[in-house]
């Protein structure tokens, strides 16, 4: 059964928050059908009761101590931020609706 | 002989006899580098100063007898998605292009605390996402081999760093074959370490469950340098292997006496090149010559394997990008609503083939396809693990191609991605299955163009995979594995494509 990915293609890109121009959604759509109509191969395989790898190594989690230790400070930690106010992220409104429900 | 021309080991005696000093090894690649990396285009950001500074004070430590590293003042490249402190570190993407580290990754300290000098940082597919450097955001890199061919990818800046003479070692990643393949492609030994070896710690993450930091080398012995200086555990990365490790240069001495050697059998080789598949035989034949015992192995799942491939990576990619939302770093676009900040930013920020994986990944754990897709792409995973654990009782090594072809003409793949992840069937299933595996140098192909073979070993053997590489060097005879780079001697390049 073909994978028809043109319908997909705007809700897809909406959960992962990509805006996407027309023609690249065109592109896509054709593309991605493709890729996906191949990766469908795995479905002949038998995997009835097989545990999946999401991990190859087998180490337990880990924590560790919880001690004090030096990190970046607070200058570097923030050198990329594209909007910056003080020490502060600045980003825009996001509780814009809520505020105008008031 | 120029001292650009010389491997790692050498330059290391050369420093430690005091015959030569880091600042005169720096110079010379730095001037290769100049000569021929406008054409080649290796590099996103050199870094000549700070490695004159870095070599001349290990030559100002030298004089003064300090105890220094034996790869102290050999210098090296790095690829551009390890983080490095205050040097942008691009992943060759925009949405990346002016992001300075505030730290480095643990394998660049450690580069660092050896005294390598770090000569700049190589150019990829963005986010390591491809097999020819050809989704760079920047430009492609040339193979020097053939300036019309892709280096492959994706760290064909590192690989062709090294085959050029602009590095004698460099750092690469590979997720799903973006060190053996370009290596393969280059004419170099590219390690894939078993994963966890090596930390992960400030590796810009593209799929963790595959991810690993390797070597970009001219032989086997100087992997093998490189790989004693970024291997260990390190309590900054969960998944990084604890236990001891070894010393790598230790124990190469050519032997293949009783070794068990399985030729891998593909279950289709279609789009193989005929002479790759009979430079594999004719290895395995010199093996067999050599007292090893010569099986074949079938891999089935190998097809299947690249189809998991396409959704485990791409799902983990789509988690992991998930952080380019243009409010902590990277390129930001306006928007008057978060939602429209983050998708516009993401939109112009993101290349095709980045916006392709994360399209694909999202898909695949979306509700209602997680189980058909994620979950199945994994229980594959599984059973190509089995597959792998089965061969390795019968078998200490395996062997088959690094890649199905020599290196492709640059456009001739990028405008059909699925013909572009094909060129990475012969490495995926080893990054699947977690094992160490190893590119080396195993010919040319009739149009002068090099081909390796892949050496792939149980968890953590990578030593045999080192010592079977120098048997092949042992055998590779007076060949020159140096591109002649005449076509920019001539001057005739920039026409070239």
């Amino acid at each position: 059964m073909p994978v028809d990915f043109g319908k997909e293609v705007d809700y897809v890109a909406h959960l992962a928050r990509l805006s996407l121009e027309p023609e690249e959604k065109e592109c896509l759509a054709g593309q991605l059908s493709e890729i996906l109509e191949t990766a469908r191969r795995i479905q002949e395989l038998d995997t009835a009761g097989v545990e999946p790898t999401s991990h190859v190594t087998e180490l337990p989690a880990v924590l560790r101590d919880d001690s004090v230790r030096p990190s970046l400070p607070l200058n570097r930690a923030l050198q990329n931020v594209p909007q910056r106010e003080k020490s502060f992220v600045k980003v825009p409104r996001i509780t814009a609706s809520e505020l105008e429900q008031d | 002989m120029q001292l650009y021309e010389h491997t790692a080991a050498e330059l290391s005696r050369m420093l430690q006899s005091r015959e030569v000093s880091s600042v005169e090894v720096v110079r010379s690649f730095l001037e290769r580098i100049d000569q021929v990396d406008s054409y080649l285009k290796a590099f996103i950001t050199q870094t000549p100063v700070t490695a004159l500074d870095t070599a001349g004070e290990i030559d100002s430590g030298r004089m003064r007898g300090e105890n220094l590293h034996p790869l102290a003042g050999v210098p090296v490249a790095i690829k551009d998605n390890i983080s490095t402190m205050d040097l942008r570190t691009t992943c060759a993407s925009r949405i990346l292009e002016n992001y300075i580290p505030p730290f480095d990754a643990t394998a660049a300290a450690a580069v660092k605390r050896a005294g390598m000098p770090i000569l700049g940082k190589t150019n990829l597919d963005e986010f390591a996402m491809g097999s020819s450097t050809e989704n760079s955001a920047f430009f492609p890199t040339r193979n020097p081999w053939d300036p019309q061919r892709v280096p492959g990818g994706s760290s064909g800046g590192s690989a062709v760093a090294v085959a050029a003479g602009m590095a004698p070692l460099a750092l690469g990643s590979d997720t799903g074959g973006s060190i053996r393949q370009p290596a393969s492609l280059c004419g170099v030994t590219g390690l894939r370490p078993t994963y966890g070896r090596v930390s992960r710690y400030g590796l810009v993450a593209f799929a963790s469950s595959l991810d690993q930091i390797g070597t970009v080398s001219l032989n086997a012995f100087d992997c093998a340098l490189l790989l004693n200086l970024v291997a260990g555990h390190d309590p900054l990365d969960s998944t990084s292997l604890p236990g001891a490790v070894p010393d790598y240069t230790a124990g190469l001495e050519p032997g293949t006496k009783g070794l068990r050697v399985g030729v891998i059998s593909y279950s289709s080789t279609e789009g193989f090149d005929p002479e790759v598949t009979e430079t594999v035989q004719k290895a395995a034949a010199l093996l067999e010559e050599h007292g090893a015992e010569v099986g074949e192995v079938s891999l089935s799942l190998t097809d299947y394997g690249l189809s998991a491939y396409y959704l485990i990576a791409p799902s983990e990619a789509s988690s992991n990008l998930g952080r380019y939302d243009g409010i902590r770093y990277g390129y930001s676009a306006a928007g008057d609503n978060i939602e429209t900040m983050f998708s516009r930013t993401r939109g112009e920020g993101f290349g095709p083939e980045v916006k392709r994986r994360v399209m694909i990944g999202t898909y695949a754990l979306s509700a209602g396809y997680y189980d058909a897709y994620y979950l199945k792409a994994m229980q594959v995973r599984t059973l190509i693990r089995r597959e792998y654990e089965k061969a390795f009782k019968k078998f200490d090594l395996l062997l088959g191609a690094a890649s199905p072809t020599p290196a492709f003409k640059i456009g001739e793949k990028i405008g059909d991605p699925l013909q572009m992840y094909l060129s990475d069937v012969c490495n995926i299933t080893d990054s699947l299955a977690g094992v160490p595996s190893l590119a080396v140098p195993g010919g040319f192909h009739s149009s002068g163009l090099p081909l390796g073979l892949q050496l792939t070993a149980r968890p953590l053997q990578e030593q045999l995979l080192l010592k079977t590489a120098r048997f092949f060097e042992a055998y590779r005879g007076q060949v020159s594995l140096r591109p002649g780079l005449e076509f920019i001697e001539k001057g005739g390049g920039s026409s070239a494509v």
